[in-house]
């Protein structure tokens, strides 16, 4: 795989080092990953180490003074950080709860042998729709779709079967309900096309092997397809995950602004905003984002320790 | 995984199967089966176009009623209205410069993250260098810190630096994006070595024949990461509202977003602005939905 280096550089006219540097096998790849480098230093390592540093400190002003472990002791005593946390985790459960078998059941319905391709084809194709949909425009559709008099569409939906109309956005369980409602909305479609992926890679002998073995549909479904499909539930669930835990922008737009009632829809990172961006309260900010960083690396290495993804990870 | 031991077992009884009768059992009939889906996912199809079918139907109705009320289906047909479209046209403020700003926007960052991300993920997968691994370790790690982390450090840096207001801080920290880097590198790797050896006895350079070799036949791989990348751009909210300042300057999210507050008035042009940014990406999207569902499902591939 790897040629010799240097080899062909000396096929190159001799015109200086200049030149040879651009025929230079061992020091092409440098050049070649160094916008990497760069942007790895710059805007991700400096900044990283930039909330570490704050995090300790109690920054003014401009003024920064060393305080060591003081916000995070602060942090811990906080009832509305806990409480942003209980939501953060709140959410990203429930969203695992619905975004993992729900779009594997589509997605296995669809892969199903029969059944016109082309309604199966218009069904993804409208299932995807919400993905392209930003979240500023989604969040202002499905606050208005959630609104609290009799006439916002959800209370009409729920009128059909004889409820009351409900004040979505005011109540703790409302508001949760719109926010899930939106998440599904938006990411059933994508993950979708993730298990679809996934269903696809698996040679159709598996199946025939097995029902000629006499195992029913239930039985091919969970000794065939789910043990097959795991790299993409890993995938999925991973990234669903820290997408739950650093679930901002929903809620923002849905409550139109980082306020709700009784702080329902503020999360980590929301309460990180609150803190950093709104109040200027950089050193105890920072010290928020510390934690979830902390959580969602804690989290990821587990899941992907667990599930022996980091063996084979690097080629 | 238990690939290896599965296919030695199957294989025999796959061409058993194939002389045998019926090579699949279902539970039900086929044409109830069939019906059954067929109605299943047609319907869960047509709710999910619901919230847009709203939205579109909001755009004929008067938007401070709308804030009142709530979107809903079932509306008075005589109550819909032009005046809203005639707004758009005439008198919407600033509405077509945050149009434009976003096109040039998602066109400036989109053609930047294409050559920059390939670029890099060249470097990945064709040498074998010193620390390759520990630097891809780093796009791996990457595409799994999220954003809303850093831009608390981000925004304190860019005030600190004075380059706030500027599109330049949005563009440039997202050159080298990991997931494209990935994308692209996956792509790469399939590439025959022959043709990169043929450039070289030709004295192409290692860069001439990134370029002029190698990216041109990498089209599907730049139409995939094209079309995610720009969807990505067009939407997004969170960094250019911490950056941007001037309302000329805003982008299409930003510049709704300003709309939808309790003392707004111009609740009409929330709706019907939110209905047509919604547009670009729809028609992009039934153009080329191919390579949407290739640059979304990009993370998932490799397993």
């Amino acid at each position: 795989m790897a040629q010799p280096p240097g080899r062909l550089a000396s096929r190159a006219p001799a015109a200086g080092r200049w030149k040879n540097l651009l025929y230079s096998q061992r020091l092409a790849p440098y050049f070649f990953i160094a916008p990497f480098v760069i942007t790895l230093l710059a805007f991700w390592a400096v900044p990283l180490v930039r909330t570490f540093v704050m995090s300790t400190q109690n920054v003014m002003f401009g003024e920064a003074a060393f305080v060591g472990t003081d916000n995070f002791e602060r942090l811990w005593r906080d009832r509305i950080f806990w409480q942003a946390m209980y939501n953060s985790a709140r959410y990203m459960v429930l969203t695992l709860v619905i975004l993992i078998p729900v779009p594997l059941l589509l997605a296995v319905v669809i892969n199903a042998r029969l059944g016109s391709p082309r309604l199966k084809n218009l069904f993804k194709a409208s299932m995807f729709v919400p993905a392209l949909t930003s979240v500023v425009v989604a969040g202002i559709i499905f606050r208005l779709m959630f609104a609290e008099t009799s006439t916002g569409l959800v209370n009409q939906v729920i009128a059909w079967f004889g409820a009351d109309p409900v004040r979505w956005l005011r109540t703790d369980i409302g508001g949760l309900v719109a926010l899930l409602a939106l998440a599904t909305w938006r990411y059933t479609g994508v993950n979708i096309l993730y298990f679809l992926s996934g269903l696809q890679s698996i040679p159709d002998e598996y199946y025939e092997a097995a029902s000629i073995d006499g195992a029913g549909k239930l039985r091919q479904f969970f000794s065939i397809t789910l043990p097959n499909i795991k790299p993409t539930m890993v995938y999925v669930t991973t990234i669903s995950i820290y997408g739950g835990l650093a679930m901002f922008l929903e809620s923002f737009m849905l409550y139109s602004g980082n306020s709700s009632p009784n702080n329902q829809g503020l999360t980590v990172v929301g309460y990180l905003y609150r803190r950093g961006i709104e109040e200027n309260d950089l050193g105890y900010a920072s010290a928020v984002g510390v934690v979830l960083l902390v959580v969602i690396m804690a989290i990821n290495l587990t899941y992907l320790t667990l599930t022996g993804t980091f063996k084979k990870e690097p080629r | 995984m238990s690939a290896p031991t599965t296919t030695t077992t199957s294989a025999p009884s796959a061409e058993r199967a194939t002389s045998g009768p019926g090579r699949r059992r279902y539970p039900l009939p086929r044409a109830m089966f069939v019906t059954i889906q067929s109605v299943f996912l047609a319907v869960i199809g047509l709710i999910v176009l619901v919230p847009l079918l709203v939205i579109f139907v909001g755009t004929f109705q008067d938007g401070g009623e709308i804030m009142r009320t709530g979107l809903r289906l079932g509306v008075d047909v005589s109550s819909l209205r032009l005046d809203n479209y005639v707004m758009l046209l005439t008198d919407s403020g600033l509405y077509f410069r945050w149009f434009a700003n976003s096109v040039g926007l998602t066109v400036v960052q989109v053609a930047g993250t294409l050559l920059v991300s390939s670029f890099v993920a060249y470097g990945f997968a064709m040498y074998d260098f010193k620390g390759k691994t520990a630097a891809f370790i780093a796009v791996l790690l990457l595409m799994t810190v999220p954003f809303e982390i850093m831009m608390l450090p981000l925004y304190v840096m860019v005030n600190d630096l004075g380059l706030a207001d500027s599109y330049g801080v949005i563009v440039i920290p997202f050159l080298a994006a990991s997931v494209t880097i990935f994308f692209f590198r996956q792509y790469f790797t399939g590439i025959p070595r022959e043709l990169l050896e043929a450039g070289r006895v030709d004295g192409v350079t290692e860069f001439g024949i990134f370029f002029k070799v190698v990216l041109p036949i990498s089209r599907p791989a730049l139409a995939a990461m094209g079309i995610l990348n720009g969807m990505v751009t067009w939407n997004n909210f969170l960094w250019p509202l911490l950056v941007l300042r001037s309302a000329e300057k805003f982008t299409l999210p930003i510049g709704l977003n300003t709309l939808l507050t309790p003392y707004g008035n111009n609740y009409d042009l929330l709706i019907i602005g939110s209905f047509f940014s919604l547009l670009p990406v729809l028609v992009l999207f039934l153009c080329f939905q191919r390579f949407f569902v290739a640059g979304m499902t990009a993370g998932a591939l490799k397993g």
